[in-house]
C-alpha cells in the first residue's frame, strides 16, 4: 500500500522532465545547417536531395569531395527527381539531382518561387532490354518491337507474335514500379507517353536486382533494366541490341551509350544548383569537383562517364555560373 | 456486484459442463485440437522471424564486424562502411518519439477513459477518429509531416525531432488504445476504494490507475516503437538523407538518416557488397530494437513485481 506513492512520485518526475523537454523542442526553429564562413578552410554545408538513379552518383562524388575539404557537410537524400525539385523550388535545399532534365511544370514553379538555377550534366546512364541466356531468338528488337510487348494497349503476350520466326514462348515483363524514375524514361522512349504501359507486368518496385533475378529464372521472361545492374549480374541475363533512330543495331555498352550511338534508351544525368546555393563557397567548390572529377566519379559509382562534347557543355557552363 | 456474481456463476457452470463433458468420454477431442492448432499459429509466427533473422544473418555475415557500428557509410570503400550516423539518428528518432508519445498517448487515453462524457456526440466522434489514425498509411504521416513540422506552421527543418513527431503521429492510436486498455483493466473496485477513503478523482488516478496500468502501458509504448523504429517512407518525406558522413548534432540541429533509410538505399543498389551490407544492417536494426525492447520489458517486469 504505502509503495503506491513512491512510485506515482517516480512517475512524477518522469512526466516532468519529458514534457517541458518536448515543449522546449516544439518551439525552437532551427533552419538548416547556415555556417557559411568565406575563409580559406571551406566549412557550412552542401544540401541536396533528388533522384534515387543519380544519388549513388552524388554520394561518391560527395565523399571524394569530403575527404579534400573535411569542413564542409554534404548531405545527399532521395524524394525522387520530382520530389526533388519540389524541395529545390522551396528553397530547402542547395543542388537537386535529376535523371531528366526538369519539366515546364517544374521550372515554372521555381521562378514563381523566385528560384533560378544551373543546368550541368554529370554522367550518362543506360538503360537495357535484358533477356534470359537461353534466348537465342532475339538478337536484335526494334523499339516498336519492345513496344509490342509493353504498350498498353493490346500487348503481345508470345513472342512469336513479336516478330515472324519467333519461337511459341509466353513472353513475362519484368519492370520497376511507377515511382521509379526508370520507368518514367521507359515509357516514354518506348511507348511514347510517361506511364503509358501494360498493366499485365511483374511489378519489382524499386528493386532492380529483383529484375536480374526474375528475367534470369525464366527463358520467355525480358526486363527493362538499369546497364548498371545488367553489368554487375553477368552471365545471368543478356541485353539484346536495339535498333537505333539510324536504324543500326546497337548494343548498350559504355562507349554506345557514350557516343550517342546507343539510342532512344540512353540518358544523361544531371544536377541543378541554385543561384542561392551558388552564392555560398562550398557549394561552388562541389559543383567544381563534381563536374572536374566527373569521369572518376562515373567509373567509380558504376555509371557512364559524359563525352568530351556534354563534358565541353557543362564546363562552359560551370565557367559562366562562376564568373 | 450482482454482475460479477452472475459471472461467477457461469463460469462455474460452465467448469461443470466440461468435466461433466470429460467423464463422459475420456478424451476431450475438440480440446486437444484446438490446442494443437494455437500451438501451430505460434509456431508459425516464431517460424517466420526465424526464418528472416536466418536469412538476414546468412546475407549479411560476411560483413559482421565491429565496423558495422563505428564507421561512416561510404560508397566508395565498401569492405569497411558502417552504419555510425544511421544508428547515432535512430536512437536520437526513437528518443524524440518516446518523449512524446507516451506523455501524450497516455493523457489522451485517461482523459478518454477517466473523464470523458461517453454521452456527448464529441467524444464519441474522438474514439472512432483514433481508431481510423490507426489505419492511415504511413506515407500520409510522412506528407503531413513535411507541410506542418517541416515547414510552416512548426518549421523545425530536416531534422531528427521533425522525424521524431512525424513518427510520434503515426504510432500515437497504438498508444492511446493500448494505454485505454490497460486503464479499463484496473479493477473498479480500486477506485471506488479509494474515492470512499476521501481521495479525490486527481489522486485516484495519479495514485492507483496510472500505477496499476503501468505494464499494460508499457506494452502498448514497446508495439508502437517497434513499429516506428523500422519506418521508412515517412522519414523520407520529411527530409531523412540517404547518405551523410557526420552525426548529427542534435534532435534540433544539422542533416541525419536512419537505419531503415539507409538498408532502403542500399538493398536495391547493383553491387553485391552493397546488398551483404544492408542485410548486416538488419541485424544492427534488431539488435538495437531488442536493446529498446528489453528496458522497456525490464520496466514492466518491475511494475507487475510491485502490484
Amino acid at each position: 500500500m504505502f509503495k503506491f506513492p513512491k512510485r506515482a512520485a517516480a512517475l512524477a518526475g518522469a512526466a516532468g522532465l519529458m514534457l517541458p523537454l518536448a515543449a522546449c523542442s516544439g518551439g525552437t526553429e532551427t533552419p538548416g545547417g547556415e555556417a557559411t564562413e568565406g575563409g580559406e578552410e571551406l566549412s557550412g554545408s552542401v544540401v541536396i536531395d533528388g533522384s534515387s538513379t543519380v544519388a549513388p552518383l552524388t554520394e561518391v562524388a560527395a565523399e571524394l569531395f569530403m575527404a579534400e575539404h573535411p569542413g564542409v557537410q554534404v548531405s545527399v537524400a532521395v524524394s525522387g527527381t520530382g520530389g526533388g525539385f519540389e524541395k529545390f523550388c522551396n528553397q530547402e535545399t542547395d543542388i537537386s539531382e535529376a535523371s531528366r532534365v526538369i519539366s515546364e511544370e517544374e521550372s515554372a514553379a521555381c521562378e514563381a518561387a523566385g528560384v533560378s538555377y544551373a543546368e550541368l550534366g554529370v554522367a550518362n546512364d543506360g538503360l537495357a532490354v535484358a533477356v534470359n541466356p537461353e534466348n537465342d531468338w532475339a538478337e536484335c528488337l526494334t523499339v516498336d518491337e519492345v513496344s509490342s510487348m509493353w504498350r498498353p494497349d493490346e500487348p503481345v503476350t508470345n513472342w512469336a507474335d513479336v516478330r515472324d520466326g519467333f519461337p511459341d514462348e509466353e513472353i513475362t515483363l519484368y519492370g520497376p514500379g511507377t515511382d521509379s524514375g526508370t520507368f518514367g524514361y521507359f515509357t516514354e522512349a518506348i511507348n511514347g507517353e510517361e506511364g503509358a504501359i501494360t498493366p499485365d507486368y511483374n511489378d519489382i518496385g524499386e528493386d532492380d536486382n529483383a529484375a536480374v533475378q526474375g528475367v534470369a529464372g525464366d527463358a520467355g521472361a525480358t526486363g527493362y533494366i538499369p546497364l548498371s545492374f545488367v553489368n554487375e549480374a553477368g552471365d545471368t541475363i543478356r541485353a539484346v541490341e536495339i535498333e537505333n533512330e539510324a536504324g543500326e543495331c546497337v548494343a548498350p555498352s559504355e562507349e554506345t551509350v557514350m557516343d550517342g550511338s546507343y539510342n532512344p534508351l540512353g540518358r544523361q544525368l544531371y544536377i541543378y544548383p541554385s543561384d542561392a546555393g551558388l552564392e555560398k563557397p562550398e557549394v561552388v567548390a562541389f559543383v567544381e569537383f563534381y563536374i572536374e572529377n566527373q569521369a572518376e566519379i562515373a567509373q567509380t559509382a558504376g555509371f557512364i562517364p559524359l563525352n568530351p562534347e556534354q563534358e565541353q557543355v557543362a564546363t562552359d557552363a560551370l565557367a559562366e555560373l562562376t564568373m | 456486484m450482482s454482475h460479477q456474481s452472475v459471472r461467477t456463476r457461469t463460469a462455474v457452470q460452465a467448469v461443470r459442463d466440461s468435466s461433466l463433458r470429460l467423464e463422459k468420454r475420456g478424451v476431450d477431442v475438440a480440446g486437444e485440437l484446438f490446442r494443437a492448432v494455437l500451438l501451430l499459429c505460434i509456431v508459425l509466427g516464431v517460424l517466420m522471424l526465424a526464418t528472416l533473422l536466418a536469412y538476414v544473418t546468412w546475407r549479411g555475415w560476411p560483413r559482421l564486424d565491429l565496423n558495422l557500428f563505428t564507421q561512416m557509410p561510404s560508397s566508395i570503400d565498401l569492405t569497411t562502411a558502417g552504419f555510425l550516423p544511421a544508428i547515432v539518428g535512430t536512437i536520437w528518432i526513437m528518443l524524440g518519439v518516446l518523449v512524446t508519445v507516451v506523455p501524450l498517448g497516455v493523457s489522451a487515453a485517461l482523459y478518454l477513459e477517466e473523464y470523458a462524457d461517453t454521452e456527448r456526440w464529441w467524444n464519441r466522434a474522438i474514439e472512432v477518429f483514433i481508431q481510423n489514425l490507426a489505419a492511415v498509411p504511413s506515407i500520409v504521416f510522412g506528407i503531413l509531416g513535411l507541410a506542418f513540422i517541416v515547414r510552416a506552421p512548426l518549421a523545425l527543418g530536416p531534422v531528427a525531432f521533425a522525424g521524431s513527431l512525424t513518427l510520434t503521429m503515426l504510432v500515437l492510436p497504438t498508444v492511446i488504445i493500448a494505454s485505454r486498455e490497460a486503464i479499463r483493466a484496473v479493477p473498479s473496485t480500486l477506485r471506488q476504494a479509494s474515492m470512499a477513503l476521501g481521495a479525490s478523482k486527481w489522486q485516484t488516478v495519479w495514485r492507483q490507475v496510472i500505477p496499476g496500468a503501468v505494464p499494460g502501458i508499457l506494452t502498448g509504448t514497446i508495439l508502437s516503437m517497434s513499429r516506428a523504429i523500422g519506418e521508412t517512407a515517412p522519414l523520407l518525406l520529411v527530409g531523412a538523407t540517404t547518405f551523410v558522413q557526420f552525426l548529427p548534432e542534435g534532435p534540433l540541429e544539422g542533416r541525419y538518416t536512419a537505419i531503415p533509410v539507409q538498408i532502403f538505399q542500399w538493398v536495391v543498389r547493383p553491387q553485391e557488397e552493397f546488398r551483404v551490407l544492408a542485410a548486416a544492417g538488419c541485424l544492427v536494426l534488431v539488435v538495437l530494437l531488442l536493446l529498446m525492447n528489453s528496458v522497456a520489458i525490464w520496466l514492466r517486469a518491475r511494475f507487475s513485481r510491485e502490484s
